[in-house]
């Protein structure tokens, strides 16, 4: 039979859930099924990255202590984590595992309208993870290039790993982003073509707007590191001069000549700034949908929180160059690139505000999801106006190789995604599982977790100052990196051996809950967007039974005047009292006036 | 509703069910709005290609290559292709399965011929001998029109089951619309091809 998208079906060939183990479980086309397991496969890598940030800590705090870290070690380590972690945990985490989950169920679409070709994208990146982690076993190791992969040094003796380690990296790179492309074309297909009857663009959960808009800078910036995946390599295998210059390697001139290595660092950041929003953008949005929930507030300034997550999505694709600030440029390059940065802190600015005025006056309940919401503030906040000065020229200039830089973008990017997906994930486990979580185990995880990570960061940006340079296997005895620094080193270091230890809380509240939980009724949080209404909790394959369901209003009715309950669902029709409405003949309701 | 106006909407003063007029519902409206974003996909990654080919070029070890003439001949086969997918699509709108199965074939010929001529003009730029990898012009001339004519092959997949559909009697409106995306498909990279084209005739 041809092909038919499931937005596309009709009643009859709806229903055709899978039967066996294998197509339920394995190879499923369930949105729901393959969101779990790209984000099982993600949160599997990231525990790989963590235990790689666990041994650079234990280098810098007991240098020479620990035998089988060797300098090589050491690089591989900064490397790994630092690509796993961007890549192959948040931005899998985010788009395959939320965006899978939460678009069909919170537009009212049965699935994604290409489920061969989303179950498809899973495996292809279970392939880029195997492919990246093989690169453990090879001779010679992972690269140790650093994240950035910058030319020449990645594929010259003398970088760890400079002849399996940085091929596997590549390839699984672009492994990755075929995989990426396969569910990214799903998501905003899906967005734009599979919304149900009601859900018109300015009634999506902002949850739904953010994962669009990250798809959308995703499908855009990616090519640009495959562009320089596939140059890079060309570079290593073949001998061509894409990115190589004339150089010499231990001592003798190679054959390569008269490449670029700036024109790779364009096109890296070209993808590596946007790479930054493709994983804010969905925990702007999740963070929104979850704290307006749980303050029983409609989100402060709706309109203004769509436009702003467009508005940075456009920005972030004129500003790359302010990562490149120490390679050198032109003085007005740098002047419109550091505009550039300070405009695009104007929207992030108005969806903190906002996030703010959600809470002002709302009845908050300070439930684990909320307090995880409640601190990502705190850690955006913080942040973000860290990254209001490197993005300046001479400020960036002095403090770009220091832990300065280390403390700003793990505060932004690394601690407040992380709490956000760690939010998300305790408000939509009941929706996942049919079970409840520990909310004690939730709230010693919470709070061990922000102050730990606060402990680590903060520190570090005192250590930036002082001129404490990044990138180090080990400081020795260095004049102006006084005896205190070294104490504040050990310091960080227990913190993050805490943190590190802290997240077996999570793992043991989430498994355990997922099997003897108490059981969770469809919607526990009282709230208002199309998921918690589904017949069945956990959702079954299809969603919504027979008939999809009817929107009538946008995703933030909490505690409206008037109303008995403080929640009004999507698709709850409008009552008498809602001006000039007929029931009986919804489709000349006052929407249309 | 355009998207501006839709944009401009206080959804939280309007309840009642919003008609979503701007959806197209129709068989096949997902997978061309599908292609649509692979397309931009696409387009992102020639672009920073092409950018990469420009700025290269103003590095000083540059040596422009001579273009063998072949890619003429290549440059009309791919048009051809792009025509006679055009003259398909047209006739399985207007159902009419002969004209569908004449010109999906000829398309199909006319491409393998355009990859055929491509894999002959890089076998004349490297019997010539003058040029290894570590020529620049020569390096993206190779790289290019390999990913290009992927592309093709890609595509030429599609086409595939398009004409085994064709030939073994399908009924027109069960493919069509498969028909519709290689002919979008292949007029694109026709675009690629002479954008491609006229950067190495003009460097």
């Amino acid at each position: 039979m041809a092909y038919v998208a499931i937005a596309d079906r009709d009643h009859d060939q709806e229903h055709h859930d899978p039967q066996t183990f294998i197509t339920k479980y394995v190879w499923s086309q369930d949105h729901k099924v393959i969101a779990i397991q790209y984000s099982m496969t993600a949160i599997f890598v990231g525990v790989i990255a963590l235990i790689l940030s666990g041994m650079m800590r234990l280098q810098l705090a007991f240098p020479n202590e620990f035998d089988f870290i060797a300098p090589q070690d050491y690089y591989q380590f900064v490397t790994m984590h630092g690509m796993i972690m961007v890549i192959y945990l948040l931005t899998a985490l985010f788009l395959g595992g939320f965006g899978n989950f939460l678009i069909p169920l919170q537009i009212g679409a049965r699935d994604m309208v290409f489920p061969y070709l989303n179950m498809l994208s899973y495996w292809v990146y279970l392939l880029a993870v195997i492919i990246l982690l093989s690169s453990f076993f090879v001779p010679g190791g992972p690269t140790g290039a650093g994240w950035t992969l910058y030319p020449p040094q990645a594929i010259l003796t003398g970088t760890p790993g400079s002849t399996w380690g940085i091929l596997l990296m590549l390839i699984s790179l672009g492994v990755f982003i075929i995989a990426f492309t396969m569910g990214g074309l799903n998501y905003v297909t899906t967005v734009l073509q599979a919304r149900c009857e009601g859900m018109t663009l300015m009634r999506m959960p902002l949850s739904v707007w953010g994962i669009f808009t990250a798809t959308v800078l995703g499908l855009l910036a990616f090519p640009a590191l495959l562009v320089s995946a596939i140059m890079m390599t060309l570079d290593s295998l073949l001998g061509t001069s894409f990115f190589m210059p004339a150089i010499l390697e231990a001592g003798e001139q190679t054959e390569y000549g008269g490449g670029s290595p700036v024109l790779f660092q364009h096109l890296f950041w070209f993808f590596g700034h946007p790479e930054v929003y493709i994983v804010a953008l969905p925990a702007f949005g999740l963070v929104s949908d979850i704290l307006a929930c749980h303050a029983r507030k409609n989100i402060f300034g709706y309109r203004q929180m769509v436009w702003a997550i467009v508005g940075i999505g456009a920005l972030s694709f004129i500003v790359w160059a302010h990562h490149m600030y120490v390679s050198g440029m032109n003085p007005y390059f740098g002047f419109f690139f550091a505009t550039t940065t300070l405009i695009i802190a104007v929207p992030t600015a108005i969806k903190v505000y906002n996030w703010v005025l959600t809470l002002y006056e709302g009845d908050i309940h300070l439930r684990v999801p909320m307090l995880f919401c409640i601190g990502f503030i705190f850690t955006f906040i913080h942040g973000g106006l860290t990254g209001l000065f490197l993005g300046n020229v001479v400020v960036d200039l002095p403090l770009s190789d220091t832990y300065f830089v280390v403390g700003h973008f793990h505060m932004v990017m690394g601690v407040s995604p992380v709490l956000v997906v760690f939010a998300a994930i305790y408000h939509w486990f009941p929706k996942i599982s049919g079970r409840m979580y520990n909310e004690t185990l939730g709230k010693w995880h919470f709070w061990l977790t922000f102050l730990g990570t606060y402990s680590i960061y903060l520190p570090m940006h005192y250590l930036g100052i002082l001129g404490l340079p990044r990138r180090y296997f080990a400081y020795g005895d260095t004049a102006f990196i006084p005896e205190s620094a070294q104490s504040m080193n050990v310091g960080i270091t227990y913190a993050a051996l805490l943190v590190a230890v802290v997240q077996i809380v999570f793992f043991i509240n989430i498994i355990y809950s997922t099997f003897r939980g108490k059981k969770a009724d469809g919607n526990p949080w009282g709230a208002t967007s199309l998921e918690w209404q589904t017949e069945h909790t956990p959702a079954r394959h299809g969603n919504w039974g027979h008939d999809l369901p009817k929107v009538y209003r946008w995703a933030y009715d909490y505690s409206v005047p008037g109303e008995e309950t403080d929640f009004i669902p999507q698709n709850e029709p409008p009552t008498g009292h809602s001006a000039g409405f007929d029931p009986e003949n919804p489709h000349d309701g006052p929407h249309h006036a | 509703m355009n998207i501006f106006k839709e944009l401009m909407d206080k959804s939280w003063a309007t309840p009642g069910v919003g008609r979503i007029e701007n959806i197209d519902r129709s068989p096949g409206a997902s997978a061309k709005t599908g292609l649509m974003f692979l397309l931009a996909v696409l387009t992102s990654m020639f672009s920073l290609f092409i950018v990469g080919y420009r700025l290269r070029m103003g590095l000083a070890d540059w040596q422009p290559l001579a273009d063998p003439t072949i890619l003429w001949l290549n440059t009309a086969l791919l048009v051809l292709a792009s025509i006679t997918m055009q003259l398909a699509k047209n006739a399985a709108g207007r159902g009419e399965i002969r004209g569908v199965r004449l010109h999906l074939t000829l398309a199909g010929i006319f491409t393998i011929a355009f990859l055929v001529g491509q894999y002959t003009a890089w076998q004349a730029l490297v019997a010539s001998g003058m040029y290894t990898p570590a020529n620049p012009a020569f390096a993206f001339f190779v790289l290019l029109t390999t990913l290009h004519a992927l592309h093709l092959i890609g595509g030429l997949y599609v086409w595939a089951k398009s004409a085994l559909n064709a030939w073994t009697g399908m009924e027109i409106i069960r493919f069509k619309v498969r028909v519709e995306l290689c002919t979008t498909y292949w007029h694109y990279l026709l675009f690629v091809w002479v954008v491609f084209f006229a950067i190495l005739l003009t460097t």
